[in-house]
């Protein structure tokens, strides 16, 4: 995952207990729609661009997370298209991809890395 | 470049054949010994045009491209898209694009393809007659639709339905003009194409035979069309699909030769008369014949890379078998479909005009070896008899068992996948034979199909050979005595019945609990929902608390997601009766929200396009009016669809509707492995169409007759009769018995239907259960039930009444916005998402 250095604004996006556990919900940073997700299993937070890029749905944060040989993935609700949480690519070899972005949590609020 | 030179060969044309060849070269060959340059005319790379009409249906361009750009050159090759050749300079050994770029080739490819035959009509040049070859072709016919009511499509050939269908499919009235006598001639007999002329009808389609059309009329654009015969037909949209004319434009050029009525001649090794330069796919003709299917130009892609690299391969006459996709009425030709190649060939028809089934074969004199035939209505055979005509299998000694096609026999013409010899074909689109996918699954240990289809490219090109994969898995594994475990996921190695029982017996409540006992891992997307749905049905506590993440988004959001991320609301309405007051609170509700409304084909009514945020409220006022939660996103139970019955119907025995209220009330919000719905009639008239559900329920003039197992969706199936003439108290529980049995029994995803064809015993073996008890679990079954039903409560009421439920359905966790995203357009005095995504980007 991104080195967290790296990061120059990190957007206070809400609270741990908004989000619920094992599951996303969609966060709104100026225009950008971002996909956060709890993955209360795995201890692990990730984000990633709300937007499917197979028929361009503003769904992902409704989707279900879950793994695939122990590589955490989203699985949009349209259409089941299943990304790589860390690398945002598409689990299945299919030639679409999602914008990733580092998430970290302190003093209970949830902060997304942004650049 | 130095000493050692590379062999240049130059593609022309990035189309199916050009990509295959392409493919087959890297396969085969050191890459070092070639260089590869490919000039495509169209403005992406080679896509799958096979699968075109479904891109109107779902597919996007990238599900159909072959490779992506990228592949072409991690493989070394120079890829040109959007250029077309358009000279040929054979002495000096160039070609030369429209962008004026000149290349020069050691060996030159021609897979140039063809293009759409447009004959000379008076008006074809007019906006709105379009021919239907290309992605750009398909989009310019979808906009254009738009604007348009009445299609005609000239050609009644395999092409020509196909854009038929897609015309219908765009919402178009649409007719379809056949010259000669008889639609498909060229794989259709007189009665064959009768029944497929009579089925499509029925899908209202309009078929005009024996018509030449003459002028395409109208101002500027189609309004008419004239007939030879004097007749007119009013359209306003033509796709004209009239046959096609290989592309032999640069060989015409360069006197390489060409047939009398065109395409670039080649011999068995596809070479032209210029010992430099090839043809393959559909430009090619071969013993005077050009092959209009993929099958044949990927053989012969095939054939010139063996002989390019060394090889002595030869292209002989292939195989026309097709199966035509996506028309709604199955139709398939295969080998010799009218029985001329042999003298004395012996035809077998079964004509079933009833059933609107008419199968030919075509059997040896001797009645050895099956010739070909054709299907109308019924295709289940096709690949299997396919199979047996290429391998020439020996018959059974009376050939019309062949084609009889009992469905609940072994499958189709009894013979196994598993015991054909290991060089029969299984998937001829990309020649992938029975031994080939064997060693796969029993030397690899390829156990699944997603797999089997990666390492063997089988059922990656027409997709028809796809249920004869799964059954070669199956069988394969059933051969080496290993189990065939339905297994969810990676996650759990248990099937759907084990889980359930590990779930009651251990009264695990929640996903995490069970995945920590029994599973590996942190779940996924297949074994989340359909743990969701056990847990619903052993406990039916609310599908929400600490479950709402393992639910699909239906689920989640008690409403089923829609184009644009908006959701639908269809309250119940008990066996189809409303009253004016809840009408009036429906129309309110959806005036308010700006909700479209559809009665529905379950007879209630659907409210759709409501923003996730807005669904609370929009149950809240629903539920003050005494609505309830419809299920209608759930795998749950459904509708119990009913007639008006005996308080007002003059044939009417019993009380239809009554009784529906009372079974939809009582199995209300139960969750299932699928969808469940049910039916009531008040005598054999059966208009609420019992039959077709998952239990069905007619009157009789003694009391009520119980069917069960049907359906409508993919794969209609009839109800089979369980128990006749029954009172209201022995039917309950007849049907408490019946769906539990299935909840606790059936895979996930399973209908009644799949359900029963997989059961060992069938039908009998059902009624021995329910009716007979024979298991000793009557009454177990019936309190289990009665658990369920005692513990119902809607979910929407619940959501309503509970402020953090209620603030689950935000689309933003910090902010109180609506998502911007969502936009609707006026259609037809109500609001429908506007397109998004790639449709409206034209
Ligand atoms: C709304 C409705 C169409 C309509 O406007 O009439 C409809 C709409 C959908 N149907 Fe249906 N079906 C509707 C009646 C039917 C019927 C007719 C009936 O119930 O008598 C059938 C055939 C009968 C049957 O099921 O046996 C039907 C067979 C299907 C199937 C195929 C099921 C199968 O076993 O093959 C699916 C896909 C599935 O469930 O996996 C499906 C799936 C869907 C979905 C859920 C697809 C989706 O995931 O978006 C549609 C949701 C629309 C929405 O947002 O509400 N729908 N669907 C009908 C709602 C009935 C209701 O009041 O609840
Ligand atoms: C709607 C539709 C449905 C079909 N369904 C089936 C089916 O179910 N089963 C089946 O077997 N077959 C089907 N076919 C036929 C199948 O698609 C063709 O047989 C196959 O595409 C032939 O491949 P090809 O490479 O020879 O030609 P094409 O796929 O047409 O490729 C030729 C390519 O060469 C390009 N080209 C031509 N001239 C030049 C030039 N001078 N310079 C540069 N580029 C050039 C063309 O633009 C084109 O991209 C269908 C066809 C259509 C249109
Ligand atoms: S409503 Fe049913 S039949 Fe119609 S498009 Fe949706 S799933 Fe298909
Ligand atoms: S829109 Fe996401 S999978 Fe289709």
């Amino acid at each position: 995952m991104e080195a967290e250095q790296e990061v120059k604004n990190w957007f206070k996006a809400a609270k741990v207990e908004d989000f619920p556990k094992n599951g996303g919900a969609c966060i709104k940073y100026k225009d950008k729609q971002i996909a956060v997700f709890n993955f209360t299993r795995r201890n692990e937070w990730f984000a990633c661009q709300n937007m499917c890029p197979h028929k361009k749905e503003m769904a992902l944060a409704r989707g279900m997370i879950g793994e695939s040989q122990g590589e955490p993935k989203v699985a949009c609700p349209f259409h089941k298209k299943a990304f790589s949480l860390q690398t945002g690519e598409n689990i299945d070899g299919e030639d679409y991809e999602v914008v990733t972005y580092p998430v970290k949590i302190e003093g209970g609020y949830v902060y997304v890395g942004l650049s | 470049m130095n000493s050692r030179k590379q062999t240049h060969i130059v593609v022309v044309g990035n189309g199916m054949v050009g990509y295959k060849f392409c493919e087959k070269l890297i396969d085969k060959e050191e890459t070092q010994n070639f260089k590869v340059t490919v000039f495509g005319e169209e403005p992406r790379p080679a896509y799958d045009r096979v699968q075109l009409s479904s891109y109107f249906a779902d597919a996007d361009e990238k599900d159909l491209q072959l490779a992506p750009p990228e592949w072409y050159a991690e493989q070394g090759i120079e890829l040109f898209t959007g250029e077309l050749i358009v000279d040929l300079d054979r002495e000096n050994k160039t070609i030369t694009s429209q962008k004026g770029r000149t290349v020069s080739y050691d060996k030159l490819v021609l897979a140039t393809g063809s293009s759409a035959f447009v004959p000379p009509i008076d008006g074809v040049e007019k906006d709105g007659v379009f021919v239907y070859r290309t992605i750009e072709d398909l989009e310019a016919i979808t906009s254009y639709a738009s604007g348009a009511r009445k299609a005609a499509v000239i050609g009644g050939g395999l092409l020509g339905l196909e854009a038929a269908k897609s015309a219908m499919d765009l919402g178009l009235e649409t007719s379809v003009i056949e010259f000669a006598t008889r639609l498909m001639p060229k794989q259709l007999d007189d009665i064959g194409a009768q029944a497929l002329k009579a089925a499509l009808e029925e899908l209202d389609l309009e078929i005009l035979l024996n018509k030449n059309t003459t002028q395409i009329g109208g101002n500027s654009v189609p309004e008419y069309l004239n007939f030879a015969d004097g007749d007119r037909l009013d359209a306003d949209m033509v796709i004209v699909s009239a046959g096609i004319r290989p592309r032999d434009e640069l060989a015409k050029k360069t006197d390489l030769g060409v047939g009398e009525r065109g395409g670039i001649i080649v011999n068995d090794r596809m070479e032209t008369n210029d010992p430099d330069i090839y043809a393959i796919g559909e430009s090619a003709l071969h013993k005077g014949m050009i092959y209009g299917l993929v099958a044949p130009g990927y053989e012969m892609a095939d054939v010139l890379v063996e002989n390019l690299t060394g090889g002595d391969a030869a292209f002989t006459e292939f195989d026309m078998s097709t199966k035509l996709k996506l028309v709604g009425v199955d139709v398939a030709s295969f080998g010799d479909a009218f029985g001329e190649t042999e003298e004395n060939s012996k035809k077998v028809i079964i004509d079933n005009k009833a059933k609107g089934v008419y199968k030919r074969i075509n059997v040896s004199e001797d009645g050895d070896r099956l010739l070909g035939g054709m299907l109308v209505g019924d295709a289940d055979d096709y690949n299997m008899l396919l199979q047996i005509a290429q391998n020439g299998f020996s018959l059974p000694p009376d050939p019309v068992d062949l084609i009889i096609g009992d469905r609940d026999e072994e499958s189709g013409a009894g013979q196994k996948v598993y015991d054909f010899p290991d060089d029969s074909i299984i998937c001829s689109c990309e020649s992938v034979t029975k031994g080939d996918i064997c060693l796969v699954i029993e030397d690899e240990g390829k156990e699944d199909i997603d797999s089997i289809k990666k390492c063997t490219k089988a059922g990656t090109g027409c997709s028809g050979c796809v249920p004869m994969l799964d059954d070669l898995l199956t069988q394969s594994m059933e051969a080496r005595g290993k189990e065939v475990r339905k297994v969810i996921c990676e996650h759990f190695d248990y099937t759907r019945q084990e889980l359930f029982d590990i779930i009651k017996v251990r009264e695990l409540h929640t996903f995490d609990e069970l995945l920590d006992e029994v599973g590996k891992g942190h779940g996924c997307e297949k074994c989340k929902p359909a743990v969701a749905s056990l847990l619903a049905s052993a406990f039916n506590e609310h599908v929400l608390e600490d479950r709402d993440t393992i639910q699909d988004t239906n689920d989640r959001f008690l409403a089923n997601i829609q184009r644009g991320g908006t959701y639908s609301v269809i309250p119940r309405v008990p066996g189809g009766e409303i009253t004016p007051d809840k009408l009036i609170t429906i129309g309110e509700v959806a005036k308010k929200y700006g909700l479209y409304t559809k009665v529905t084909g379950g007879q209630r009514i659907n409210m759709m396009g409501a923003r996730v945020d807005q669904l609370p409220d929009i149950w809240e006022e629903l539920i003050e009016a005494g609505f309830e939660s419809g299920h209608a996103y759930g795998k749950a139970l459904r509708t119990v669809k009913s007639c008006v019955g005996s308080v007002w119907c003059r044939y009417g025995l019993h009380e239809s509707v009554s009784f529906a209220i009372e079974i939809e009330e009582r199995y209300r919000g139960l969750r299932a492995p699928h969808k469940l719905k049910g039916g009531v009639s008040g005598c054999v008239r059966e208009c609420a169409e019992a039959q077709a559900k998952d239990f069905g329920i007619i009157a009789t003039e003694e009391g009520w007759n119980l069917y069960v197992c049907g359906n409508g969706g993919t794969n209609p199936q009839h109800a089979k009769l369980l128990a006749t003439d029954l009172d209201e108290k022995t039917l309950v529980k007849y049907l408490d018995r019946f769906l539990m049995f299935y909840i606790k029994t059936a895979e996930h995803l399973n209908r009644t239907s799949t359900w029963l064809n997989k059961m060992e015993g069938g039908l009998d073996y059902l009624k021995k259960v329910v009716v007979e008890d024979s298991l000793g679990i009557g009454e177990e079954l019936e309190q289990e039930m009665q658990q369920l039903i005692n513990v119902y409560a809607c979910e929407w009421k619940e959501v309503v009444n509970n402020p953090e439920l209620r603030k689950r359905f935000q689309h933003f966790v910090n902010s109180e916005d609506v998502d911007p995203s969502v936009k609707f357009k006026d259609y037809r005095k109500q609001s429908v998402p506007a397109a998004q995504g790639w449709k409206d980007e034209g």
